[in-house]
């Protein structure tokens, strides 16, 4: 076998890809439980690619067959529905784990110098990764598919001048038809996947360049290093330490994947949507469209923005910029720590009224605007306007200020000094 | 912007995104306009003997005018029957074991017929639910308002005629009035069936129920019976991979629980190097 | 790090065995589902049933076709002349008393069917797949005075005598494969099922 291996390495740089890597490269020995996610994002992602491969076997993407098809697989295909199932709660915890991925970005300061790229080549992965679930959705060619799809390209419609001919030009007809189904696919099953493995090779190779950041957001390569290993003080080799580590992850993963998967796939309407199951009818609207539970923070920032100017453009602009925002996070962030913990207590709070506000704007975007019905008219301000939207408005308002006034509270908040060592 | 006022302001705002908040968890507990609730569907994914009833109605009563047509024929061989048996009871026109339960009425036909095309039945279940299934078929009452003559509590102004009416007899709609939403929903709630809260022109509300008229030729606990045998035979037929799932599940999650007692054994021993 | 502490590497070798070998039971579970549903579906299966045939207004001489698994099956009703020309060929035929694996146990015998004035065959030449035409005329023009009838491939010019049986030095190397199959009555017959 060595000798197999040494033939390789002087023609592959098998070893060296290894150890460069994963073998020998060097993490801080302190990863926590939040840490766990980048590589169940990585193993999420091949998850996908399998059981989406197996999918588009027996899957037919023509108008008239999907609906069809897609029952074909989950009855007449042996063991379709399992994968089927793979596939649409694979999906929903992609997102799970991406944002938890994502918080843990946020909470530790892994985007700030140097790993700036990093961050952003995560950005972008998260919008591909959007932009992946939007077309995949379609393809079901349910009621939820059709209608979903119709008022998401509706909002580049909406769009000034150009709107309306974007809009034909993205479906490729003048409604959401076949042609729209076919070329969703091409996008779904090739175009997409192949720039995610892309932007995610690029995001690995960032954050080998600089290196890991850690809970305590101690830079690992200033400290010196142990004589015994030649390795950083508070340095680990990923392998066999992180592998064994990354297992235990993985299979707690598969745990609640497959309880999931096996016991609750359709998770009470939100995994697999019930109106979903309803073969697509252009000439019928569904009483409630809401996109899947993972685009609805957005969408309720989308439909808290009234039309100015006789357009509806300034809704789609909000929420463009509330994903784009994450881009310039780095530079928004002036504080003189990198992690939570040696934070002060506004930095924290405005965490807090994030999360809190994502959470509440993703509640409000599953819901309809008039849950709460409506202020009664003799308020002043918000009189005759449904409760939901201006509760919306108030969370869209401090989603962006968590972001906007970010350069002045991290400037003058009260952190405590960054420590030289990790605390295990 | 001084540091002070600043602070102020991010206290004001933090302080009135929780006052949004708690408001949020307050609107969202109470409640107005209709409501309705429905009688919980006595149904059991595991009794072979209620799917098989269900599979008979079925067959006998919708498969008329509604096709199941992702249903194979054959596949009932998993509630319990032979193919000889689906084929001498089950099969009524010409199809063979392996097809699936279509229909020859022409969606073109049905329109005129009934002003919109059956719906095909066979994933109705994972549309509407067995409770809705359930409180559909003992929904219907007579009005003679309507297009067919009937109408239904859980569906209004259906198109769908009361097609099991002499086995259930007919019903009529029963209306009481109460002073206030509370009031309306307590009897509502009381009544532990079928019943629609609905408010009125003038605050007050009124609680409407199915009450039984004309006997039929099953009694009424004969009848929800076959309601239930009904529902769960399209329940099953909603996801006939159901049982094998969740059995599955309880495998992997066995499974899965040996190879985590492994996995963090053998993390747990690498890592003593590390601590 | 704890480098006073000896490393136990008899533990780890067995832990990292024993998760190795429940790993191992785990991966392999999971890709049989993959693998198995590459397997016929249930549609495959349906439409790959059996048919059922009515023989009750077969004609003799006559050749109706039916279609199963996608491919044409033949059903012949072979004249007492048709059979009586089969013993005469012998020497000309390839493989005369069907050596070969190309039909069930019922049909290894002179007429290669279950009843000899019926004859069922799938009707695709065993050199590349055409359907050769039925030539129940004797001695025609361009099949020459020895032809007592048969079948004759368009394509490459195979020959095959009454009951499918390869002439010698054709292209094709094999008798015309008979399918599985079963009388239901005197006048129905089941292809491509033959349990009792």
């Amino acid at each position: 076998m060595q000798k197999l291996i040494a033939w390789i390495d002087d023609r592959f740089p098998l070893t060296a890809l290894w150890e460069s890597q994963w073998g020998k490269y060097v993490a801080p020995k302190n990863f926590n439980f939040w840490y766990y996610f980048g590589s169940l994002a990585a193993f999420v992602l091949v998850l996908q690619i399998v059981t989406g491969i197996f999918l588009t076997m027996n899957y037919k993407p023509d108008a008239q067959k999907a609906f069809e098809s897609v029952e074909y697989i989950m009855r007449d295909v042996e063991w379709g529905w399992l994968i089927r199932y793979m596939h649409s709660t694979g999906a929903s915890m992609f997102f799970i784990v991406v944002y938890l991925h994502m918080f843990r970005g946020l909470i530790y300061g892994s985007y700030r110098k140097p790993r700036e790229l990093t961050w952003i080549f995560g950005c972008l992965i998260y919008l591909s990764l959007m932009a992946e679930a939007f077309f995949g959705y379609l393809l079901p060619w349910g009621q939820m598919s059709y209608w979903g799809a119709q008022v998401i390209v509706n909002l580049f419609s909406s769009i000034p001048v150009i709107g309306e001919d974007l809009g034909v030009w993205i479906r490729g007809d003048y409604t959401i038809s076949d042609i729209t189904l076919n070329r969703f696919f091409a996008f779904h099953v090739v175009a997409l996947p192949l720039v995610l493995l892309g932007l995610v090779a690029a995001h690995l190779m960032a954050l080998h360049e600089t290196g890991s950041n850690n809970p305590d957001g101690v830079e690992i390569k200033q400290q010196p290093k142990d004589p015994a290993t030649g390795l950083p003080l508070d340095g680990i080799y990923s392998h066999p330490y992180y592998t064994v580590k990354d297992l235990v992850g993985v299979i707690a993963f598969l745990a609640v994947f497959s309880a999931i998967m096996f016991f609750v796939p359709e998770m009470g309407g939100y995994f697999l949507e019930y109106n979903n199951f309803i073969p697509a009818d252009p000439l019928k609207t569904p009483e409630h469209i809401a996109p899947v539970w993972y685009f609805t923070p957005y969408y309720a920032m989308l439909r808290a923005v009234p039309s100015y100017l006789g357009s509806q453009v300034w809704g789609v602009i909000i929420m463009g910029l509330a994903v784009v925002i994450f881009f310039v996070l780095p530079w928004l962030d002036r504080g003189p720590v990198r992690s939570i913990r040696y934070r002060g207590t506004l930095y924290k709070a405005w965490i807090a009224v994030f999360v809190v506000s994502f959470l509440v704007l993703g509640y409000l975007g599953v819901v309809p605007v008039t849950i709460w019905g409506q202020f009664a008219e003799s308020v002043p301000v918000v009189g005759g306007v449904d409760r939901a939207t201006v509760v919306a408005r108030i969370f869209t308002a401090l989603y962006f200020a968590f972001f906007l006034l970010m350069p002045w509270y991290t400037r003058i908040d009260k952190t405590k000094p960054e420590p030289t060592r990790v605390t295990m | 912007m001084k540091p002070t006022t600043y602070a102020r302001l991010s206290r004001g705002l933090i302080a009135l995104a929780a006052a949004a908040a708690l408001f949020a968890a307050v609107e969202a507990t109470a409640s107005g306009g209709a409501d309705l609730r429905f009688e919980p569907a006595p149904v059991h994914r595991l009794d072979d003997a209620s799917l098989q009833r269900g599979a008979r109605t079925f067959v006998n009563y919708c498969l008329n005018c509604h096709s199941a047509k992702y249903m194979r024929y054959n596949r009932l061989q998993d509630i319990g029957l032979t193919e000889e048996q689906i084929r001498d009871n089950l099969i009524l026109g010409d199809a063979k074991i392996g097809d699936t339960m279509s229909i020859a009425m022409r969606p073109v036909d049905a329109k005129g017929w009934f002003g919109a095309p059956p719906p095909d039945l066979s994933v109705e279940s994972r549309v509407r639910g067995k409770d809705w299934l359930y409180n559909y078929l003992i929904g219907f009452y007579r009005d003679e308002a309507s297009a067919t003559g009937w109408n239904n509590l859980v569906f209004p102004n259906v198109g769908m005629p009361h097609v099991l009416w002499s086995l259930s007899g007919t019903s009529k709609l029963a209306s009481t009035e109460y002073e206030n939403h509370e009031a309306a929903l307590a009897a509502a709630i009381g009544t532990k069936g079928l019943a629609l809260v609905e408010p009125l022109l003038g605050g007050k509300y009124v609680v409407r129920t199915v009450a039984p008229d004309v006997p039929g030729t099953m009694s009424p606990v004969e009848y929800r019976a076959m309601a239930a045998d009904l529902v769960n035979f399209l329940d099953y037929m909603g996801e006939p991979a159901r049982n094998k799932r969740i059995t599955l599940g309880i495998v992997v999650m066995l499974f899965l629980g040996l190879l985590f007692f492994f996995a963090y054994w053998l993390k747990r021993e690498y890592w003593k190097d590390v601590h | 790090m704890a480098t006073d502490i000896a490393v136990d590497k008899g533990k780890r070798r067995f832990l990292i065995g024993a998760t190795g070998v429940v790993g191992g039971v785990g991966a392999v579970a999971t890709a049989v589902p993959f693998v198995m549903s590459f397997w016929p579906s249930e549609r495959a299966k349906a439409a790959g049933a059996p048919i059922e045939v009515d023989i009750g207004k077969l004609e003799p001489g006559q050749k109706i076709d039916v279609e199963w698994r996608g491919k044409v099956c033949w059903i012949v009703s072979r004249t007492p002349a048709m059979l009586a020309s089969l013993p005469k060929l012998t020497d000309r035929l390839a493989d005369p008393t069907c050596k070969e694996n190309q039909q069930p146990p019922y049909a290894k015998n002179e007429h290669r069917s279950i009843k000899a004035p019926v004859w069922i065959a799938v009707g695709i030449c065993t050199h590349l797949g055409c359907s050769p035409t039925y030539r129940k005329d004797v001695a025609p023009a361009d099949l020459g005075a020895d032809w007592l009838g048969g079948f004759f491939c368009p394509c490459h010019q195979s020959k095959f005598d009454l009951a499918g049986r390869v002439y010698k030095s054709m292209p094709a190397p094999l008798n015309l494969v008979v399918p599985p199959h079963k009388y239901l009555s005197d006048t129905r017959v089941m292809i491509g099922d033959d349990k009792a």
